[in-house]
């Protein structure tokens, strides 16, 4: 009962899209407990924010932004799928949703460093 | 004359068996299989009845794979020498490859994937218009023969017992489109609940995968799409 | 488990995250130039309406979108079913919406009001 063959473009773009949903869930907590402090304990606050000139923490702000963009996209592409009348270039809708998000992560990156 | 000799593994009840079966140059897998059934072990068990793709009876899991074994030649998918074949996914195992189809009819049903006439025989025949768009949306998954290949290949329903699977919710899509069913505030009743058309995650494999090419997942996404707008016009 | 109110409530706080989300790249990009600090984003962000407005939007579609889908990903991979899924959805989703009010009070009115 071995699961069929997976590495067809469609499912890697629904992968794509659930693993970077659960990421960006696990990251807002700490996103918002951090924010908060800007009132609470904004000398923290300035701790935290100082990490972000560490080529690691750049690196893992790449990150971030790259799984936003490919949600957003990839999401977009499922949305026009589902309510749009149906067009049958999905697999290059979803390359282009990657491509898209690789480009503005990538534009982020240029601008952090 | 065999040629050469395949190394069948074949998933059973009590785990994985292998055979040594005579290659031939014209092979089916369920060739191979009757092969084993027929000369290595009798109580080998399996189903099939047409052997030509019309009956929708013989599909097994070969090399991780849903197929119809019999119009699958095993030159298509040998592993070097070897196969590997199992029974189908996603459904309870009656014996070795025999799976019990029940939950898969089952969800068919449920789906409203039957008949719903307003007419009666003192009525002329509905006339059907063959150019229509709603026509050719039906006749695109008219020849769906109940396989399972699909159900086997989705993700979304080895994770989601009760989601409904492709080929009764395009079976549901068909109908919705067919002039001569009246059943639409049914079907999309049907397909609207907790394991309907809504729990797809338009991964593709049942698209992928079916044998007759057809594409139950765009009727799904067509499913999705109308509910959306009655939800949006209708408030249900 | 999804049915189609849940799903409609997910697909419709997403097209509504959609402009959110770019904004809030093209805020990223603009603002981390020469480094971040809580005095750049509260200089930025403090008792403005239209910053609260936007964030608070964008905290109440993700609560939203993000428990439903969490719910989805429970039951599938986690088999999660029947009422602890629904405590779950509920709880995620309210505690996203706790968490991220919080964050958008503090840096637009907490310093003003209090």
């Amino acid at each position: 009962m071995k699961a069929p063959a997976r590495a067809h473009p469609l499912w890697i773009a629904y992968i794509v899209h659930r693993l970077s949903g659960v990421a960006l869930a696990a990251f807002l907590p700490l996103h918002f407990w951090v924010l908060a402090m800007a009132v609470s304990d904004p000398g923290r606050l300035d701790g935290f924010l100082a990490l972000t000139e560490a080529t690691l923490v750049k690196v893992a702000e790449f990150g971030l932004v790259f799984l936003l963009a490919v949600h957003m996209f990839g999401g977009l592409r499922v949305l026009a799928l589902e309510w749009l009348p149906w067009r049958p270039a999905q697999k290059s809708l979803a390359a282009g949703a990657a491509a898209i998000s690789f480009l503005i992560a990538g534009a982020f990156f240029l601008q952090a460093v | 004359m065999p040629s050469d000799v395949l190394h069948v593994t074949i998933d059973r009840a009590n785990g994985p068996e292998s055979f040594e079966v005579p290659a031939y140059d014209n092979q089916t897998v369920l060739d191979v299989v009757s092969w084993v059934q027929q000369n290595a072990d009798p109580t080998l068990s399996y189903r099939f009845a047409c052997r030509v793709g019309m009956c929708g009876s013989c599909a097994m899991m070969v090399n991780g794979v849903p197929r119809w074994t019999c119009r699958t030649h095993v030159s298509k998918v040998t592993d070097g020498a070897a196969i590997h074949v199992g029974p189908l996914r996603n459904l309870p195992i009656i014996k070795d490859l025999a799976v019990d189809m029940d939950p898969f009819f089952d969800k068919w049903v449920a789906a409203e994937g039957v008949h719903h006439g307003g007419l009666t025989r003192d009525d002329s025949i509905a006339v059907v218009d063959e150019g229509s768009a709603t026509r050719v949306e039906a006749n695109a998954g008219i020849e769906c023969i109940n396989c399972s290949v699909c159900y086997a290949a989705c993700d979304t329903v080895a994770g989601n017992a009760d989601y409904l699977g492709p080929a009764a919710l395009q079976r549901a899509w068909t109908l919705l489109n067919d002039a001569k069913d009246e059943g639409s505030v049914a079907i999309l009743d049907a397909v609207s609940g907790d394991g309907g058309c809504h729990n797809c995650h338009s991964m593709g494999s049942c698209t992928l995968y079916c044998p007759n090419e057809l594409d139950p997942m765009s009727a799904i996404a067509g499913l999705k799409r109308e509910t959306a707008k009655n939800f949006f016009w209708r408030g249900r | 488990m999804l049915g189609l109110r849940l799903y409609m409530a997910q697909r419709i706080t997403a097209l509504l995250m959609g402009p959110f989300v770019l904004g809030h790249i093209a805020v990223m990009i603009y603002a981390i130039q020469g480094g971040l600090s809580a005095a750049e984003i509260l200089g930025r962000t403090q008792g403005s309406v239209l910053w609260f407005l936007f964030y608070g939007l964008f905290v109440v579609a993700v609560s939203i979108h993000g428990a439903i889908g969490l719910r989805v990903i429970a039951h599938e991979w986690g088999r999660v079913q029947g009422r602890a899924l629904d405590v779950l959805m509920w709880g995620m989703g309210l505690a996203f919406f706790a968490l991220g009010a919080r964050a958008v009070w503090a840096v637009t009115f907490a310093g003003v009001v209090t």
